[in-house]
């Protein structure tokens, strides 16, 4: 119970720093960013949206900062985020939760992809250590983790997409086409999805892999693993029931950290790929000078990636009996 | 490993002490030689160091200047072929290398002290303090570090390289803080560090010439580590154009290729050059890393023959 709320309280801090962070960064830079924004503004808007906009940013002359400071957290606490500069007039609300499918799609999947792929390999490279799988593999994944994603993304469009045609440049599906949960949609989906989806995995994968081999390495000279094999239990028991599941747990509670670095290389992948998400639309906002847009969007990132840790917590919790006992 | 408490200086008679004073370091050089990984990312790394000293003797002539037909091939005049503003793309690709490689030692370093600073202090000061640095360092492991730099750099508009090596070093010192202050956690009570606070020294001369130098491998690790971050995160803002966009560097070389669609237009060396030089660098230091791993954890070090999974 106490890891829990430890947790919890965590996950408050921390959201409540990415909020503070988007509060003061603009009031600290030269020349007030937002001020100058809501100045830009002043033709354009009518009187209530241009207040629905102070609210957001919780810029107002009369106020002390404190103030302010107070009534931007209690809006964007209540999802009170402004209006969209690029995408005006819609909320800027709005235009996150149309974005949100893409990305949780794309990067959902192919986080779990590759977290269980690279654990695999991490593992059996470990547990072959020194054969043809171990000196090839693990080496080849972790140079091309240092490689940037978008580049990858370019590489890959310029071969997949131009020279062969394959698969489609960029966007999430054909333009024009209605969506619905028909075939040729969820097809069309899924094509459009491969190759950023391929780029994420590879670029991502071997960190997993090595991070998990070296917990194995470590976890096969246990007492428990000899013991394991003077019983003649099979190999396979050994290295998935034994060696495996204890050398995974480290690399669970690393999941959290790596997880930002994914999401920082997808808004890259996304930006190549035209590709609808968060952070196409992050970049959007960036270029535009959507400041609303690109905070929100910001906060929403943050949020996710804390959900997602949360929820690896919770599959520690049922994977190692130890934290069960300690809670 | 260089963690044994008898490599510990004090021990020494004073003429061995000074020779040990970073008994990593020795060690260090002596390890690149005998593994391969980290030789071929010794080698990478020193071809680049060459191109960032002196880009003139390779590649004479101005980066920037718009001397030549326009969107040419690969040919023997031009070895990469020209841009589409008649760039020698070759000329730009090597006179990159310095402002990548200036970010990624620059922004390393700087992150790594930062690192040693919060990671030593929180895992030698127990209490309050430690629980205090070691939130901060959670939360700035967990907020996203892309997203946060793309909004600074938003902000702060100019985006020169030293707006961009701070922005880094601000969301790079988290992972490294973490790792350093376990090591320390697990240096704190050895013989030699007991016997130094039972003589009295003060707490900062025992973290400077205590605890840092049997670290060593840790922080060259750390400083490897947040070089890699650096190449690819500079090169991300960069390709954006949320840095100088008139810079000579890999990262504005693949914002203009993207932005004249160097890939439809047939240019596609523009483009893959740039990206080609950053994964290079990124590989070397990725390549140096993964040894350095095996060189300060000896179990993980490569076995001869097939003897894994015998039991020693």
């Amino acid at each position: 119970m106490r890891y829990v709320l430890r947790r919890l309280g965590f996950f408050v801090v921390t959201l409540w720093t990415a909020m503070t962070v988007n509060f003061f960064l603009p009031r600290l830079m030269p020349g007030n960013p937002a001020i100058a924004m809501m100045a830009r503004f002043h033709g354009k808007l009518n009187g209530q949206a241009l207040r629905a906009m102070e609210v957001a940013f919780g810029v107002n002359a009369q106020e002390s900062l404190l103030v302010q400071y107070l009534s931007y957290l209690r809006n964007s606490a209540t999802g009170h985020f402004g209006t969209s500069l690029t995408f005006f007039p819609n909320p800027v609300s709005e235009v996150v939760l149309s974005a949100l499918p893409w990305t949780l799609g794309l990067v959902g999947v192919t986080t779990v992809i590759a977290f269980l792929l690279g654990t695999l390999i991490g593992m059996i490279g470990a547990w072959e250590r020194g054969g043809w799988f171990d000196s090839i593999l693990p080496p080849v994944f972790i140079v091309l983790s240092a490689f940037p994603y978008f580049w990858i993304a370019l590489v890959s469009i310029l071969i997949f997409s131009i020279s062969l045609g394959w698969l489609p440049l960029g966007f999430a599906y054909t333009n024009g086409m209605k969506i619905s949960f028909s075939w040729p949609f969820v097809g069309d989906v899924l094509a459009h999805a491969v190759l950023p989806g391929i780029t994420i995995i590879v670029t991502s994968i071997g960190g997993w892999i090595l991070t998990m081999r070296n917990n194995m390495i470590m976890t096969l000279a246990e007492d428990y693993v000899r013991m394991a094999r003077a019983k003649g239990l099979s190999p396979m028991r050994i290295m998935m029931d034994y060696a495996g599941r204890n050398a995974i747990l480290p690399n669970l509670s690393g999941f959290g950290m790596s997880l930002g670095l994914v999401v920082s290389g997808a808004i890259l992948v996304e930006y190549v790929f035209s590709y609808p998400g968060v952070g196409y639309i992050m970049l959007q906002a960036v270029l535009n000078e959507d400041y609303p847009l690109m905070q929100t969007l910001f906060l929403i990132i943050t949020l996710a990636v804390l959900l997602a840790i949360l929820a690896v917590d919770a599959v520690t919790i049922l994977l190692d009996p130890r934290t069960r006992a300690a809670s | 490993m260089n963690v044994a408490p008898s490599s510990a200086p004090e021990m020494r008679a004073d003429g061995a002490r000074f020779r040990l004073r970073f008994p990593g370091l020795g060690n260090l050089g002596r390890a690149i030689l005998s593994n391969r990984k980290a030789m071929a990312g010794a080698i990478m790394l020193a071809i680049f160091i060459i191109m960032a000293l002196v880009p003139g003797l390779i590649a004479p002539g101005t980066p920037g200047a718009e001397l030549y037909p326009p969107g040419q091939g690969a040919s023997f005049d031009h070895l990469l072929g020209t841009t589409s503003y008649g760039q020698d793309i070759f000329t730009q690709f090597i006179w990159g290398a310095r402002a990548s490689l200036v970010i990624a030692v620059v922004a390393g370093l700087l992150s790594t002290i930062l690192s040693a600073l919060i990671g030593v202090a929180a895992g030698y000061l127990p209490g309050m303090p430690d629980g205090i640095l070691s939130l901060i360092t959670d939360v700035f492991l967990v907020i996203p570090a892309f997203p946060l730099v793309v909004v600074i750099a938003a902000y702060s508009k100019s985006g020169g390289n030293l707006t961009i090596i701070a922005v880094l070093v601000v969301t790079g010192w988290a992972y490294g803080a973490r790792q350093l202050r376990a090591q320390v956690l697990s240096l704190r009570n050895r013989d030699f560090l007991v016997a130094a606070r039972l003589r009295g020294e003060r707490t900062l001369r025992i973290i400077v010439s205590e605890i840092l130098p049997n670290m060593t491998s840790l922080l060259v690790a750390n400083f490897l580590g947040a070089s890699v971050y650096a190449i690819l995160t500079a090169a991300g803002l960069q390709f954006i154009g949320l840095g100088n966009v008139n810079t000579d560097s890999w990262g504005t070389m693949l914002y203009w290729a993207q932005n004249n669609e160097a890939l439809q237009a047939g240019l596609p060396l523009w483009a893959i050059a740039p990206g080609f030089g950053i994964a290079l660098l990124g590989g070397a230091f990725a390549l140096l890393n993964y040894a350095f791993d095996e060189i300060s954890n000896p179990a993980l070090r490569p076995v001869r023959g097939r003897g894994g999974r015998s039991d020693p």
